[in-house]
């Protein structure tokens, strides 16, 4: 395999269990550089644990984890800090430190990874608020004053700030209006096509899965059960996903809640 | 049968359950103590974290500490009349203040102020995952959150000792003078009597563990809370009671192994 098709991301027979209940059962997945790929699934079927696996926020029970062709979990502590450091995470509910400004949030990564000096990094912090469509007079603002659609921007900022190889999306669109869903789904897409990214979301929203993403997976049971370009997952023949997809009542999904 | 097995793997369940606890705690404190001494360093977080846990803690402290101190000086009086010892009043309140009263009502003190603070403020980054963007932003939270807490409550609570000595001392001084018709001068020189520098020392150590075992106590519970709102409640509770218990075993523990043997 030449280097052109290692994949940036490559998931292989991931597991992990809380106790006696299997979250990921054998999860395989790859993730072609500056492709964004989507991933949904129903709640609670293991994809911010997918997500949180691949930043060393959980430890898997076992499978690999490639970066650049490199199984991560296998490197010392030192050097998987150094892959994952390559990662920028946007989280479901921003995840903003609400003891410091907006600027402060914004500038955090360019201090801590890349030892910036805090009026440099107040600089970039400025200039990034702006691509995410924030005047620099809302640095000075706390979290707290935002509205959500604020807050996702400026956790979006804080995710872009320090222009990761990689980013990751949790449920990005959670919790906002439809409108404001597309403007940050907009906003995404523009940051990941500028910064050349590899970029995995998370979703529940299938209109932000045709908006962000190359292409999607489901997860389901701890699998992934079908893979593709985003634009066939609504006619994607597997009557789970179509169920899912198109929020059907009647289907393979309902018959195992019913169980 | 099947009731008394029941009842043994109840127990067991709940000896496996504390030993885990135990241990994890350990592991906390040593991982703490750790980045304590290694770099980088957070002058900023340790100053912010030393103004939550000594200065605000600070008017709470005086008040119990001046309290306390009066109460022991009527208290003692009521006693030592029977035996016409009422000279004793100026030492045994002294003495009362320095070796057990100031740290340990300031550890409490501490505790359910500055323990149950710490426990609701890392309680809430977590279940928010404000601790996992912090990792994911390169930065440790054990050396970023937790570090400069610990450190903070080793310095700040010597600090709030020393104080608390002061004003008990004081307390008992003003009961005595004013209701009580003590010669003021008296009093001070008697009270400077009394002390020793083991007295003070002594409860300055245990100033510093207290200070420790509160921080910790927040941190730990706080950084492992789970499950939103009710979790962290239940984070600063068991933060509180855990510093709380710690507080007072420990004070004896040391006064039995420095003054008894």
């Amino acid at each position: 395999m030449s280097a052109a098709d290692i994949p940036k991301i490559r998931i292989r027979g991931l597991r992990k269990a809380f106790g006696s209940k299997p979250v990921l059962d054998g999860v395989d997945l790859d993730v072609a550089a500056g492709t964004s790929m989507v991933v949904i699934g129903g709640s609670g079927t293991g994809k911010s644990v997918l997500l949180k696996c691949i930043l060393g926020l959980i430890e898997p029970d076992a499978g690999r984890i490639e970066i650049d062709g490199q199984d991560i979990l296998t490197l010392g502590r030192r050097a998987r800090q150094d892959a994952r450091a390559e990662i920028g995470m946007l989280f479901q509910n921003g995840a903003l430190f609400d003891s410091m400004t907006v600027r402060d949030n914004v500038a955090f990564g360019l201090i801590a990874r890349h030892q910036s000096s805090r009026a440099a990094a107040h600089q970039k912090a400025d200039t990034v608020l702006g691509q995410v469509g924030l005047a620099p007079s809302v640095g000075d603002l706390s979290p707290s004053e935002l509205s959500g659609g604020m807050q996702k921007r400026v956790a979006l900022a804080r995710a872009i700030a320090s222009e990761p190889a990689i980013m990751f999306f949790d449920e990005p669109t959670t919790g906002l209006d439809p409108i404001m869903g597309a403007v940050i789904d907009g906003l995404i897409v523009d940051c990941v096509k500028r910064l050349g990214s590899t970029a995995i979301a998370i979703t529940h929203d299938m209109a932000s899965s045709q908006r962000i993403g190359d292409r999607a997976a489901m997860l389901h049971k701890g699998r992934i059960i079908w893979e593709g370009p985003a634009a066939q997952i609504l006619e994607s023949g597997n009557p789970i996903v179509d169920q899912f997809t198109h929020g059907r009542r009647e289907g393979p999904i309902q018959m195992e809640l019913r169980r | 049968m099947n009731a008394i097995l029941n009842v043994v793997a109840t127990i067991g369940r709940g000896a496996i359950a504390c030993c885990r606890s135990a241990g994890a705690l350990a592991i906390f404190a040593v991982e703490g103590l750790i980045h304590i001494f290694l770099p980088p360093y957070y002058p900023r977080l340790f100053g912010r974290a030393i103004f939550g846990m000594g200065f605000l803690s600070l008017p709470v402290v005086a008040l119990t500490a001046i309290f306390a101190g009066m109460v022991i000086a009527l208290q003692s009086y009521t006693g030592f009349a029977r035996y016409a010892a009422q000279s004793q009043i100026a030492t045994i309140v002294a003495l009362s203040v320095t070796r057990e009263l100031g740290p340990v009502l300031a550890g409490l003190m501490m505790a359910g102020r500055a323990g149950a603070a710490m426990a609701a403020e890392l309680g809430t980054m977590r279940v928010t995952d404000q601790i996992d963007a912090l990792q994911t932003l390169s930065t440790k939270p054990m050396k970023y959150l937790v570090a400069p807490r610990l450190l903070a409550g080793i310095v700040a609570m010597p600090i709030l000792v020393i104080i608390a000595d002061i004003l008990g001392v004081l307390g008992g001084f003003i009961v005595s003078t004013v209701k009580l018709g003590f010669n003021g001068q008296t009093y001070i020189q008697d009270s400077l009597a009394a002390l020793h520098t083991g007295d003070v020392t002594l409860g300055l150590a245990k100033a510093v563990v207290f200070g420790f075992i509160i921080a910790l106590s927040g941190c730990f519970h706080g950084y492992r809370s789970r499950g939103g709102a009710e979790g962290v409640g239940s984070a600063t509770t068991s933060a509180v009671v855990m510093a709380s218990v710690l507080v007072l075993a420990l004070d004896y523990g040391m006064t039995e192994v420095f003054f008894t043997r």
